[in-house]
């Protein structure tokens, strides 16, 4: 069964007197529990077909389902629900609350969905320890480096175990090292608990990690993959 | 909304203090329009309280009784016989502190330089003190010994415009029942002073009885005043003695002895609605700038959220948390600021430099703020019902962004 259908999706940007294609005509299907990377050059479309997938951003056409749900007709209630139940988010910039320390970012998601503190916590420092940031819980974004502040940002959109993770350039500030414990812990999530993985991004060494790579050049699918990770 | 209220208060609190300097200045301005409510309102009800208690002494008390058509035509043709037993009774009840029978007719004064018309009043000095005469304000001589005495009091500034002086006699002419002339020679015993110099011009004192048998009419008296405990309720009061007098008489609170005075206060509770809402439009617009900058500041941020799962509702929730607890911070300051003011300053102002407009007003020199609970109340509400609804449009907008173009802005 599809997790996800992509339908003729369009999007267009105006800029001055030129259209950018953000997404042109795409048709895509991604079984539930894929482990896919998109892949192809800055302003092929990547980021755009992640925002529409996750329903950041509206299609100027075409249609989106996740699990059989039209994403593209859901008011921004709904959509809101469905981001918080379902889908984790990993932006290509870390995207964290300076306010809030480490675990703090990491348990917010959770505090929206109404978890107890007990659990929030006692998964944040699990999943906190597991990226690597051990002893760091306390630490507000901005004593944090690039990698560091990518880490929680990882760990605050798998903490909830969403049934779909869409990454952009999750590894952009990542050593090899760290990099490798992320994908791993990327897959195991995706085997054990049949999570589906977006990732899109340019290094590739992460599309190594993918059963299926697919490729994306000025807002259109060119090729679409399979392949052993 | 499952968002905890700890988890938005903390982020509410911390995002508060991220510009401390900006939140510092807004509190001091809420602070300072606070006070400024509260403590020109103080003022402002001092200055009502005094002019109301003013005119409520010079009717005086805060019901009266009367033969029905006597305020048409306040002669001593419309007298009324004095308390039957009933009303003596009514008169024993705790509603009432103090009562007094009263002659009250219109005369001319005349010295053997000059006349003026005055309001003359035949009273028990005893019961007039009761009433709320001042023995103090007895300037020169003194006042009446009982309602036999057959001296009369008169005010300072009528002394001045009679050229007359306190041993000097004067004549009093008014008329009686069948409106024939009465008239009766006066010696001056006792000059007084007024905080009102048209009293001190219009009235004067003298012996009930002497007057009766000046005019002729026995018992008979013009009013009985009756003071309450409380002037801003003289309705139970008011019922409680007309049920003790028959049909015909009539019972009248304060404020339809004087309606000018009793439309003071209504007035002025309208009034200080007025003087808290303009503040607190000024106020505004510091209010708005402050929740809007920090809006725009963090519009990546509400994206972030919005992109999480935070349902735009969350998002208006979270921004009116911020506003409410600038506004609960200011409102603490500003009534602290208020109450350590308006307290030291319970002995009064001195605003004789202003008597001549304060008396024209009906006040005194002497201005005492009062604190009233109730317009602290209100303060407080309008500050935070007007803060939350100003705050409404920077929530409001910081809920519309998109979340996809809000964390593509920098």
């Amino acid at each position: 069964m599809s997790a996800i259908i992509c339908t003729d999706l369009c999007k267009y940007y105006q800029q001055g007197d030129s259209v950018i294609k953000g997404l042109d005509h795409v048709n895509l299907e991604i079984a539930a529990g894929s482990f896919i990377c998109l892949s192809g050059p800055s302003g092929s479309g990547k980021t755009t077909l992640l925002n529409a997938i996750g329903g950041l951003d509206r299609l100027d056409s075409g249609q989106i389902s996740i699990n059989g749900e039209r994403v593209d007709l859901l008011g921004k209630a709904a959509l809101a629900d469905l981001r918080l139940h379902s889908i984790g988010f990993v932006f290509q910039a870390y995207n964290l609350i300076p306010v809030l320390s480490a675990r703090e970012n990491v348990e917010f998601v959770m505090q929206v969905q109404g978890v107890s503190a007990t659990k929030r916590r006692q998964r944040s420092m699990k999943i906190l320890q597991e990226v690597g940031l051990e002893g760091m819980e306390d630490r507000r974004p901005a004593q944090l480096s690039g990698g560091q502040q990518q880490r929680v940002a990882v760990a605050r959109a798998i903490v909830s175990q969403p049934k779909l993770v869409l990454a952009d350039e999750p590894t952009a500030n990542l050593d090899s090292k760290s990099m490798e414990k992320l994908m791993t812990h990327f897959r195991e999530l995706n085997q054990v608990h049949q999570v589906t993985f977006m990732i899109a991004t340019h290094d590739q060494r992460v599309m190594n990690w993918a059963e299926r790579r697919i490729y994306m050049v000025d807002g259109q699918v060119t090729r679409d993959e399979m392949q052993d990770p | 909304m499952k968002m905890p209220l700890s988890g938005m208060t903390r982020l509410a609190w911390r995002n508060l203090w991220r510009n401390y300097r900006r939140t510092l200045i807004m509190l001091l301005a809420i602070a300072l329009g606070v006070w400024a409510m509260i403590f020109m309102t103080a003022l402002m009800r001092g200055m009502v309280d005094d002019m109301v208690s003013q005119g409520v002494a010079a009717l005086p008390g805060h019901v009266q009784v009367h033969a029905a058509s006597y305020r048409d035509d306040p002669s001593i043709t419309h007298s009324m016989p004095a308390p039957g037993q009933r009303l003596l009774e009514a008169l024993e009840s705790e509603l009432v502190s103090a009562w007094a029978t009263r002659i009250k007719v219109p005369a001319m004064i005349s010295s053997e330089y000059e006349n003026r018309g005055v309001l003359l009043l035949g009273v028990e000095p005893g019961d007039e003190i009761a009433l709320g005469f001042d023995p103090d304000d007895i300037v020169e001589g003194r006042f009446l010994d009982s309602s036999e005495d057959s001296g009369i009091v008169i005010g300072e500034k009528l002394a001045q415009r009679l050229e007359t002086r306190l041993g000097k006699r004067v004549a009093v002419m008014s008329q009686d029942p069948d409106n024939n002339i009465a008239d009766r020679g006066f010696r001056v015993t006792g000059i007084f002073h007024a905080e009102l110099e048209n009293t001190e011009e219009s009235v004067v004192y003298a012996g009930r009885d002497v007057v009766q048998a000046m005019l002729g009419v026995g018992s008979d008296i013009s009013e009985v005043a009756v003071l309450g405990h409380d002037y801003r309720e003289p309705g139970p009061l008011t019922e409680h003695i007309r049920a003790a007098v028959p049909d015909d008489f009539e019972v009248l609170p304060w404020p339809e002895l004087d309606p000018y005075l009793g439309s003071m206060l209504k007035v002025m509770d309208g009034f200080v609605l007025v003087w808290m809402v303009v503040v607190f439009l000024a106020l505004s617009f510091g209010l708005v700038n402050t929740l809007m900058m920090a809006v725009f500041e963090r519009i990546r941020e509400i994206g972030l959220m919005r992109a999480l799962g935070m349902r735009p509702a969350v998002i208006v929730y979270q921004i009116l948390m911020e506003s409410l607890m600038l506004l609960a911070l200011g409102l603490l300051a500003g009534n602290v600021l208020a109450v350590g003011t308006i307290v030291p300053l319970k002995d009064g102002i001195d605003v004789s430099v202003v008597a001549k407009g304060m008396e024209m007003m009906g006040a005194s020199s002497v201005l005492f703020p009062v604190l009233s609970p109730a317009d602290l109340v209100m303060a407080n509400s309008v500050v935070i019902v007007l803060g939350i609804v100003t705050s409404l449009l920077p929530a409001w907008r910081a809920a519309q962004y998109q979340p996809v173009e809000a964390l593509g802005r920098i």
